[in-house]
Parts: structure tokens; sequence; C-alpha cells
């Protein structure tokens, strides 16, 4: 049996991650996931929020802000999202600073129409999961 | 034959265009490199993605969303065609435009209504007798994500709104640098059919049903196929122009060397004759 599962995680713009991990903790739909080596195929749909795998024994946080797919088949876990970004590639300062501006424009935005508002509450939704990724890698620098 | 004088201002005027053709294909050389590199970046999502809509859309029934259904009565076909905003590219535009063109010739029957992206398909074919749902022109070149999406979503809301039965892609297939060719893509209705071999059915756990599922992949896989193509249609421009601005400056440099030889023959004859005649005034005196 497989000790380790290969993660794949690719956006539109670039791939993000090649490497086998022991455990990949996933954001799915319907609820979090776990995925180990030798899962059964899968395909599930992402929501924002917060992708960690555990390589070598240490966790690992990857800011899912984009929402996506995640695929898992013959030991590999593909992840196709919209958009990603490693959790000690986010800068916290920069991070808090648009996770403020993204709640202002939501303010702002509370008497426009539902679509609109939805949009912003969403960009908000990103920019919190990445203050909050930001912060677990805070004492890491 | 023209004076000295003219012909040196001709070929400073060739070495001008020359410096210019020259800039230009650096410019472009860069560009093309770059464009490449977020071509290649996308290539691994883009296999992923195809992979898992083709993979998915064998397994599940073919009227279990409305993007891998075709209709039945197929009126009006809707193309985007992808050019680039700027000229001085070669054939690459033109491609595009015949492609079109033929298309439309092969389907007269049928309503063709155009989005245009790029404004030199736009500028060509807005001008013709086809009815332009909707332009986007001047992105400079370069091509977000967002942007894509937006477009994405435009088509895929023709196509639910059934403005449009049929959606097709003409754009530049990006084979290399020197070599970029048009072609015509449908994009919806998929039509990949439904897989024969049953070996690849593995029993997929879906989360949540496979028809939600669908829902969310078709209008991500609509997106990226215009984001992906847009990409390809960028470096097949810079490449394209490189090669067109490549031709031009040997061009010119050809033009210099007939130039320069004319301007040697004259500057010649004029030597030869101001040497005529001081020798025919000096026969002259001591005659």
């Amino acid at each position: 049996m497989a000790e380790t599962i290969r993660l794949e995680l690719v956006t539109p713009v670039r791939q993000i991650l090649s490497e086998d991990v022991d455990e990949v903790i996933a954001p799915g739909v319907e609820g979090d996931l776990g995925v180990l080596p030798e899962h059964a195929p899968l395909l599930t749909a992402l929501r924002v929020g917060e992708l960690a795998y555990r390589i070598k024994g240490k966790l690992e946080y990857v800011a899912i802000v984009g929402g996506g797919f995640l695929e898992v088949n013959n030991n590999k876990v593909i992840v196709l999202a919209d958009d990603a970004e490693l959790g000690h590639e986010i800068d916290l300062e920069e991070a808090v600073q648009r996770k403020l501006k993204a709640e202002a424009a939501l303010e702002s935005e509370r008497k426009a129409d539902e679509k609109t508002f939805k949009a912003v509450e969403i960009e908000l939704m990103k920019e919190l999961i990445r203050v909050q990724i930001a912060e677990k890698y805070k004492g890491a620098k | 034959m023209p004076g000295v004088m003219d012909i040196k201002r001709k070929i400073k005027s060739v070495k001008n265009t020359q410096k210019i053709t020259k800039a230009m294909k650096m410019v472009s050389a860069a560009r093309m490199r770059k464009a490449e590199e977020s071509m290649t970046n996308a290539r691994a999502y883009a296999n992923k993605i195809y992979e898992l809509v083709g993979d998915m859309a064998g397994r599940v029934e073919a009227d279990s969303h409305p993007f891998l259904t075709a209709r039945k009565e197929v009126k009006n076909v809707c193309l985007a065609i992808i050019t680039s905003d700027k000229g001085l590219c070669g054939a690459f535009n033109s491609n595009v435009v015949k492609k079109t063109l033929a298309f439309a010739r092969e389907n007269q029957d049928k309503n063709i209504k155009l989005v245009c992206i790029g404004k030199k398909g736009f500028d060509f074919l807005g001008k013709k007798h086809f009815e332009v749902l909707s332009k986007y022109v001047s992105f400079g070149g370069k091509v977000t994500y967002d942007e894509a999406n937006e477009i994405g979503d435009k088509l895929t809301e023709f196509y639910l709104s059934e403005d449009v039965d049929e959606i097709y892609i003409v754009h530049n297939e990006f084979k290399s640098t020197a070599f970029q060719v048009a072609k015509v893509t449908k994009v919806l209705p998929l039509s990949l059919g439904k897989k024969e071999d049953a070996a690849d059915d593995t029993d997929y756990i879906y989360e949540p049903k496979a028809e939600a599922l669908l829902k969310e992949i078709m209008p991500r896989y609509i997106q990226f196929t215009v984001f992906f193509s847009i990409l390809e249609s960028i470096a097949g421009e810079h490449g394209s122009r490189m090669v067109a601005m490549d031709n031009a400056a040997r061009n010119a440099g050809e033009v210099i060397n007939k130039l320069t030889l004319t301007f040697n023959k004259a500057r010649q004859g004029a030597i030869t004759k101001e040497i005529l005649d001081i020798v025919n005034g000096a026969e002259a005196l001591n005659g």
C-alpha cells in the first residue's frame, strides 16, 4: 500500500503544488473532507476555504480563494482551483488591509441589489480566509 | 537618373524604417516569450479540466446538462472570433477573418452572430452584414482570468437564453513561433459522446450529485476554454508579428543594398563627368 498520495494543485494561471503528501484536508462544498493514500475515486466541488496537507508529519496550509474541484483517482489528488495561494506566500499585513477594504465594500453595498451584494460578500470571505491562513504562519516568520 | 542627394535621403528613410521594424521584432520576441510562459502555466490546468470534463461527460447521460444536449434545430450560430488589437502581424488576423467568412459560406442556412474579441476582427467583420452580439477590444495584448471569465459568462448566457444554439471559437492555434493555424472549434454544445470503454467507468463518489457537479464544472470549462484560446491567440500574435517584422527588416536591408549601389553609381558618374569637364577645359587651353 502506498504511503503517500500525490497532491497536485493547479489554477488557470499556474501550477502551485505537485508533491507527495501523507494526507489532504480539503474544503468540500458539503463539508471538509480528509483524503488519505489509496482513497477511492472521488470528485467533489470545493468552496472558498482552507486546504491543508500533511507532508512529512508537518501541516501546511493553502488558501483556496475561488472555489474549484477536487478529484481523487489512482492515488492522486488533483485540485483545480480558480485561484489559490500558498499559506507562507501570503503577507499578513497586506491580507488584513485587503480584508478591511472588503468589509468596507460590503458595508457600502448593503443597499445594492442582491447579486452585487453576494459578490462582495464572497470577496470578503476570500479575504477572511487569506487572513486566517496568514496568521497561522505568523509565528514561523 | 535621380540625383545623388535624393538617393541619400531615400536610404536614410529606409534605414529608419528598418530600425523601427527591428525594434518591434525585439519587443514582440520578449512579449511572445511571456505569453508562451503563461500558456505553459495554464496548460497544466487545461489538461486536467479537459480530462475531467471528458470523463464526466462520458459517464453521465447526455441530457443531464443543457451544455451536453445538442439542440434539434440549429438556427442561430455564434462565432467568437479572437483576433489582435493591433496590426502589423502578417496574415495573423486575415487568417481568422478568412476562416470566419468560409464558415459563414458553408452555413448559409443559419443565422450567424458574432462575438468579437480583439479590435481587428471587429473592424473587419463588424462592417459586414453580421450581427455583433458583443465586442471586447483593447485588452492590450494581455488577458487576466477574470476578463476571460466575463466573456465566458456572456457566451454561456447567450446559449442558455437560446439566443444562439451553437457556439464556436475561431482563433489562431499556436503551433510554434512561426506557425499558427486559424481554427474553428465547437464549444457548445459539447459533443463528447458517451464513452464505450467500460474499464474507464470507475465507480466515482460524487459530492454533490453528478448533475449538480456538472452545473459547477461546465461554466468553468467554458470560461477556461475562452481564457486558453485568448492566451494562445496572444502568443500567436506576437510570434506572427515577430516573423513579419523580421521579414520587413530583411527586406529593408535588401532595399538599402540596392539603393547604396545606385548611389555609388551616381556618385561615380558625377565624378567622371567632372573629370571629363576638367580635362576638356585643360585641352581647350593647351590647344
